[in-house]
């Protein structure tokens, strides 16, 4: 226990940043589950920003001689639309991989809109505490008594249908729960002596609250956002599939799943792709919030 | 005569940076009714030893030894049934939190009772008896009474004796005390103190008290073994140890400690470490 | 010699909140307290837990507020429930905790840890913030390169440095140290508690210095204060204390204190092998 053994070697700060990178992989990698669905969803994104150059066709082009075409493997099949058409002829692989950007863009903005709601919300109620607390916590209690997708409806029911709304309604349903993650975090590092450190060595509220607690907090926030990606993207599918969410001809998942429900007996693959779509990707980025959690959490209780 | 006896004592932990040797060769050797204090600085592994004794260490870790008897008995050899009927009844040991070794959903009186029906196999009524006889034992006043509290509801100093009355319910022959008095403040640390002797001397049994504070092993030990990362760097009687240490490492630790300071400083330690260091160093070459 | 700080008749209360079942209670942490420390002097405050010793540390370090009686730092009052505590006076007074591990910020690198305090109350620029934080950690015992590193890479001690730097960059006049080795090994312990004593000398320093080890208390005080349930039982130098403790309070504290006196293991020795011969 030599205190002065310090290694006097000068790490620069990519040297510092590239080895806490390394220990967080080390820790993510170990979860299997968690690599596959990091694949994915990277899978995902790619065919997301790429949607124009992978789709075979357009997305909204309808080919009035082609309707409810087979997939290819499938007897009447036909080579140029791999996945098959719908009922009005469009391409369902084009459709699908244009639909990856609407859930995508959903999940992001839903969970950006609730994050920093929720985080504001949170920092001030766990940071105040009191009456203050008192009060923002029986207003969210009172938002999480609702079922989520009824209170979502409602909300789209009131602001319109649309796309816009529908977002703005998930986000608000999912504020909450971040709120109460940041307030619990918050109150359990504010009772730290670093805290009081900061404050002794002069530091005001608003510092204290955004640049000695808040990065402290963000590990477990970092893994409900991931998982409220996904709940997003199923839920902005839900509402898509009762006709609150996009509009057609949009081609989201759910609003794709929604047009086909009359076809289900007669051409089974235009409800089934989109659903399988919706299911790979909600599986691979729960799986992938799972891995976060793992390398993330033993990290805080080693430091 | 020795109870335990343990040769070339190894633990190894695998880490995520590879493995991690935390006791590297030690012998222990503990006689009836002997008082032998373990002591070192944190990453000394003086607890992992016992640890590994005890059967206490998490998977990761591999021991190996040459030898481990207790009382005779090969426990390399013993069947994990019979490693049980050992541990936890001959061998007890108690640890450095005490309401953290307690059980906060349930009285302490259950705890006990519950440690004297599967340990001593004693029927509900005569472990009820047995809990007020031990907590008369370990001066918990109005046993009765304290045998329906919980363990928020008791001091760190009161909490600590139950655990002291549960290590000494099945009158082992052996306790192991892993920094009893730690969480504690001094006048309670003497009073545990004081009582953990009182018992070793009424009973008969051998005390193995692991230890940072010199101040401690003055106060309790017969015989003191001191650790260094993994290595035994001395093992002496207490006033050998005091008066006339054997290795630097323990001159450095003596002469650190405050009330041994002479004029304005306290030596700088770090040469002693080389030092030590170089013990090991030593020992290796020749081993 | 220069008075740093004083307290005249300190007081903390605090009101448990009463439930369906309880009444509130009023709980009186600190009971008037009066002391003074000079430049260059540390005065410690000694007590078991629940003693006070910790409220009274973060009074003085304007840390929370007195209900009752006055501090005064340099001759002046300071009542942060009135106004908070102005840059001038943070400047004055700092703070070194006693957990290591807990008082850095695991986000926070070294270098902003310690230039914080200076952006925070100064107005010195960048440059000469990181300039004068580099040479704080030489000072301190630790090589300028740790700048960029972040907590969780250094030992107890070597955080122990960092924390009593990042107190130092003020240049305050009054350190207040609240159990700052008893989370150390012996021997680091050792090591900080020199650092502690050369850093005293060479700006004058005066410390407030909370123990609950009279061996640490011995060694480093020069005036001691004994607290308990949030009196002032006793106070003096610390030759007289030591000498000739008068509460009986301190003559237990004494008593139970372990030492390592050689005529004193001699007799323990001798006593326990007259026992066992006996048996």
């Amino acid at each position: 226990m030599t205190d002065t053994s310090v290694t006097a070697v000068k790490l620069s700060d990519a040297a510092i940043r590239r080895r806490m990178l390394k220990e967080f992989w080390f820790y993510f990698s170990r979860n299997k589950g968690a690599v596959l669905g990091l694949i994915v969803f990277i899978l995902l994104v790619l065919t997301a920003i790429f949607a124009p150059l992978l789709a075979p066709h357009d997305p909204t082009q309808q080919y009035r001689d082609a309707l409810l075409v087979p997939p290819v493997w499938q007897e009447g099949g036909r080579a140029g639309f791999i996945l098959g058409t719908d009922a009005v002829g469009r391409d369902m692989l084009s459709r699908l991989i244009f639909g990856a950007r609407y859930s995508l863009f959903i999940g992001i903005v839903v969970v950006s809109v609730a994050l920093s709601g929720g985080i504001i919300i949170g920092l001030i109620a766990g940071f105040y505490g009191r009456w203050i607390d008192t009060v923002i916590m029986r207003v969210m209690d009172v938002i999480l008594a609702f079922p989520s997708l009824l209170l979502a409806l409602v909300l789209v029911a009131v602001l319109g249908p649309g796309l816009t709304n529908a977002m703005i309604a998930i986000a608000i349903v999912y504020q909450p729960h971040f709120a109460r993650l940041t307030r619990a975090a918050v109150m359990a590092e504010k009772q730290r002596e670093y805290v009081t450190a900061a404050r002794v060595a002069g530091a005001g509220n608003i510092r204290l609250m955004l640049k000695t607690i808040l990065p402290n907090c963000l590990a477990p926030l970092i893994v409900q956002a991931t998982l409220s990606f996904s709940s997003a993207v199923l839920d902005a599918a839900a509402l898509g599939f009762l006709g609150m969410g996009a509009q057609p001809p949009a081609p989201e998942w759910g609003t794709m799943l929604a047009e086909a429900r009359e076809f289900i007996m007669r051409a089974p693959w235009v409800v089934t792709f989109p659903g399988l779509a919706i299911l790979i990707s909600v599986l691979a980025i729960n799986l992938m919030g799972d891995g976060l959690r793992d390398a993330l959490d033993p990290k805080l209780k080693r430091s | 005569m020795s109870l335990l006896n343990i040769r070339n004592l190894t633990v190894r932990f695998a880490t995520s940076t590879g493995a991690f040797t935390a006791v590297d060769g030690i012998d222990v050797r503990v006689d009836k009714g002997e008082v032998l204090a373990v002591v070192g600085e944190s990453g000394s592994g003086k607890s992992v030893a016992m640890l590994a004794v005890m059967g206490l260490l998490p998977d990761t870790a591999t021991v190996t030894a040459d030898e481990m008897t207790f009382d005779g008995q090969n426990m390399l050899a013993m069947s994990p049934r019979q490693r049980r009927r050992i541990i936890g009844r001959e061998i007890t040991m108690i640890f450095q939190e005490p309401i953290a070794s307690l059980n906060p959903s349930f009285t302490v009186g259950y705890q006990i009772e519950e440690v004297l029906r599967f340990n001593a196999g004693l029927g509900r009524k005569a472990a009820r008896a047995r809990a007020i006889e031990l907590f008369d034992a370990v001066g918990i006043p109005e046993p009765e009474q304290r045998l329906k509290s919980y363990p928020h509801q008791m001091s760190g100093g009161q909490s600590q004796r139950v655990m002291i009355a549960m290590a000494i319910a099945t009158n082992p022959r052996l306790l192991i005390a892993d920094e009893p008095t730690t969480a504690l403040d001094v006048t309670i640390q003497k009073q545990i103190l004081d009582l953990l002797m009182k018992l070793q001397e009424d009973s008969g049994m051998a005390l193995i008290l692991i230890t940072h504070d010199m101040g401690v092993v003055a106060e309790t030990a017969d015989r003191v073994m001191v650790q260094y990362k993994g290595h035994k760097m001395e093992e002496s009687d207490v006033l050998t140890l005091f008066e006339n240490p054997q290795s630097p490492y323990t001159r450095a630790l003596l002469s650190a400690l405050p009330e041994n300071a002479t004029g304005d400083r306290l030596p700088t330690v770090s040469d002693f470490f080389k030092a030590a260091d170089a013990q090991i160093a030593a020992e290796g070459g020749a081993a | 010699m220069s008075v740093v700080v004083e307290g005249r008749a300190l007081t903390r209360d605090y009101l448990v909140p009463g439930s369906l079942t309880r009444k509130a209670k009023l709980i009186q942490a600190v009971k008037g307290i009066s002391f003074s420390v000079e430049a260059g002097k540390t005065l410690a405050i000694v007590g078991e837990s629940g003693s006070g010793k910790s409220t009274l540390a973060r009074i003085v370090a304007l840390i929370d507020p007195a209900s009752g009686g006055e501090l005064l730092i340099d001759g002046k009052p300071v009542d942060i429930l009135q106004h908070r505590p102005t840059r001038e006076m943070r400047s004055k007074v700092q703070m070194v905790f006693q957990n290591p591990y807990g008082s850095l910020n695991p986000r926070q690198k070294i270098g902003d840890v310690l230039t914080e305090p200076l952006a925070l109350n100064t107005n010195t620029p960048a440059r000469e913030r990181r300039e004068r934080a580099e040479a704080m950690l030489v000072k301190v015992g630790l090589p300028a390169e740790v700048y960029n590193r972040y907590p969780h890479m250094f030992s107890g001690g070597q955080r122990q440095r960092i924390a009593i730097a990042r107190a130092l960059m003020l240049n305050p006049d009054l350190l207040v140290l609240d159990e700052p080795v008893s989370a150390l090994d012996l021997s680091v312990q050792a090591q900080v508690l020199n650092l502690l004593a050369d850093l005293q000398d060479e700006f004058n320093l005066a410390y407030v210095f909370i123990s609950h080890d009279l061996s640490v208390v011995r060694y480093i005080a020069d005036d001691v204060l004994v607290m308990h349930k949030g009196e002032a039982v006793e106070q003096g130098s610390r030759e007289a204390l030591f000498s000739d403790p008068q509460h009986p309070y301190t003559r237990s504290l004494f008593a139970a204190t372990p030492v390592t006196d050689i005529e004193a293991i001699r007799a323990r020795v001798e006593k326990r092998a007259a026992m066992r011969a006996a048996v």
